[in-house]
């Protein structure tokens, strides 16, 4: 799509342009360029000694335990946090857009944790299942389930899960609630002359229309648990126990700020990078549709 | 309308209750715990009705911190906090218009590039370059200053391309009536452009400040001075130091107040949130 009409001037655009180059320049270029240079370098902590070393970054990063284990955690962690935040988001949606009266009333209750900053999520999660003052392993203990996070990595996991996924349902909600206001009522209705109940209808009509919506909130929320988890997992459980809430961001900041490997922590940006641009063109190839549809 | 079944109805009342219910439970917590003594809430099970500690923990947050640990106030973590959520969506709102006035309004040679080099940044966020950026932060020697917090969240692929989208539907009639009443681009910039482009500009404000003012790991990375602390990170430097240490009260107090100012913007301009929310994933 192009303008017919347009204004003519040999500097000015130029100008326009300028500062927002500026600092894609200096802020997102220059630091990415110096993430893959360095990914094939092998330098001490304190840049006394640089060494060449090609791929060797990278051969010894798939030789890792350690990473390889933080990929399989970003892994569950994502699938979780995107299932269960999906399923509970539609169910609140369908729900919602059930009702007639006080819709807007239960709309303004569910969106505000959007609001919430990841890092103040994780920590009044962090506070409800404290092991030693929290009040739900206190009620978990009266049926008969220990609670301690900092000791069993599985509940570690469903912790950050937990918290990240009350963070997103809301993002989610919205998105669902557009979607099935968009749907024409006249098909719901002449489903419903036709005989069909409300399951039915759900599964035969709103789900298939919803699909291009869900799958849209599929991608958005990998990207979420990819990437800006990072508040949760730092102030819930700060990677542990053990390794076993580390996704890669966690292990990128970890090993380059906290372990000072610097050629590894760059050789895992590197990858992160690859998986960004994969999620990227997953997500334009599928807006592309959508505009045709 | 389709049928009404009361059942159906019940159920979807009872259902959305419960997720109301679930989706306040933590906050509820936080509020109760702020209002108590640390005492109160380190007895096993903490009670659920708040105490009456309210102003106290509020006052001793914001005049002087957690002093056990993070000793900030928080007032003025609240003051950083703010700057920084207000100037980070101006900043965007001012660099992503010029830029995508540019954009459309304008053909030169280098175009279609510049377009892609803001399009290419939507693929390198802070997350995947840490070290890199931190240390291109540290030799322009802006770590603990506002410009080094604020600058690096002014680029946004995003908003350029929603008034991107928004200008290339405003009639081109009007930029003809313009150019025929011998208005330079400027003018029409001004005169033009930019009213039109008010609503969008309010709804990405709206989920700019919330953006800005939950950022996390670049002021985690980039502020070791306390003076410099966001309240995101002057929480997390609270409770640093395990259990014993955390003065609990003080720290949901603390959480509290940092989530005030962004729930009133999503509660207070809902619509203008909606809207924004939408727009920006588009």
């Amino acid at each position: 799509m192009e303008k017919r009409v347009v204004f003519r001037s040999r500097w000015l655009p130029y100008a326009l342009v300028a500062p927002q180059l500026a600092i894609t320049t200096a802020f997102f270029f220059w630091p990415a360029g110096e993430t893959v240079y360095q990914s094939l370098l092998l330098q001490d902590p304190f840049g006394t000694s640089v060494q060449f070393v090609g791929l060797e970054n990278f051969r010894q990063l798939f030789h890792d335990e350690s990473y390889r284990t933080s990929f399989g955690v970003t892994a569950v962690f994502s699938v979780l946090v995107a299932s269960i935040g999906l399923a509970l988001s539609l169910l609140l949606a369908v729900m919602a857009d059930h009702i007639i009266r006080g819709a807007l009333v239960f709309r303004t209750l569910l969106i505000w944790p959007y609001a919430v900053a990841p890092a103040i999520a994780g920590v009044l999660w962090v506070f409800l299942f404290s092991p030693a003052i929290g009040i739900l392993p206190y009620w978990l203990g009266q049926i008969g389930i220990t609670w301690n996070h900092l000791l069993d990595s599985r509940q570690a996991m469903a912790l950050v899960v937990i918290a990240a996924v009350w963070k997103q349902i809301s993002y989610n909600f919205l998105f669902f609630i557009a979607g099935l206001q968009s749907i024409p009522k006249s098909l719901i209705e002449a489903a419903a002359i036709d005989g069909a109940g409300p399951m039915r209808r759900f599964r035969t009509i709103v789900f298939p229309l919803l699909s291009p919506t869900a799958f849209f909130l599929l991608v958005v929320n990998i990207v979420f648990a990819f990437f800006d988890t990072f508040g949760i997992i730092d102030a819930a459980t700060q990677g542990g126990p053990g390794q076993s809430t580390t996704n890669l961001v966690y292990k990128v900041y970890q090993d380059g700020f906290k372990g000072l490997d610097l050629g590894g922590s760059a050789a895992q940006s590197v990858i992160l990078m690859a998986i960004v641009i994969g999620l990227t063109v997953v997500q334009f190839r599928y807006l592309e549709r959508k505009v045709q549809y | 309308m389709v049928e009404r079944r009361p059942t159906l109805d019940l159920l979807a009342y009872a259902i959305l209750s419960l997720g109301v219910l679930l989706v306040a439970l933590p906050v509820y917590v936080t509020f109760v715990a702020s209002t108590q003594t640390l005492d109160q809430i380190i007895k096993v099970p903490m009670s659920l009705v708040p105490g009456s500690e309210l102003v106290a923990n509020y006052a001793a947050v914001l005049t002087s911190g957690s002093e056990r640990t993070a000793n900030a106030p928080v007032g003025r973590m609240m003051l950083v906090s703010l700057i920084v959520a207000l100037v980070v969506p101006a900043g965007k709102i001012v660099i992503s218009l010029l830029s995508a006035f540019a954009i459309v309004y304008f053909r030169f040679p280098g175009r279609m590039f510049f377009f892609w080099m803001i399009f290419i940044t939507l693929m390198l966020p802070v997350e995947v370059r840490i070290v890199p950026t931190y240390a291109v932060i540290a030799r322009l020697n802006l770590l603990n200053t506002f410009a080094g917090l604020i600058v690096p969240l002014v680029a946004s692929a995003t908003a350029t391309f929603l008034f991107r989208q928004f200008f290339m539907t405003i009639p081109d009639e009007l930029a003809e009536a313009a150019r025929i009443d011998g208005a330079g681009p400027m003018r029409f910039f001004w005169d033009i452009v930019v009213p039109l482009s008010r609503t969008n500009m309010a709804a990405l404000f709206v989920i700019l400040f919330i953006y800005g003012w939950n950022q996390y790991l670049w002021p985690l990375l980039i502020t070791t001075d306390e003076s410099m602390y966001t309240v995101v990170i002057g929480i997390r430097r609270m409770i640093a130091g395990g259990d014993a240490a955390t003065e609990w009260n003080l720290v949901m107090a603390t959480a509290m107040l940092a989530m005030l100012p962004p729930a009133l913007v999503v509660l207070l301009m809902q619509k203008w949130f909606v809207k924004g929310l939408v727009e920006t994933e588009k």
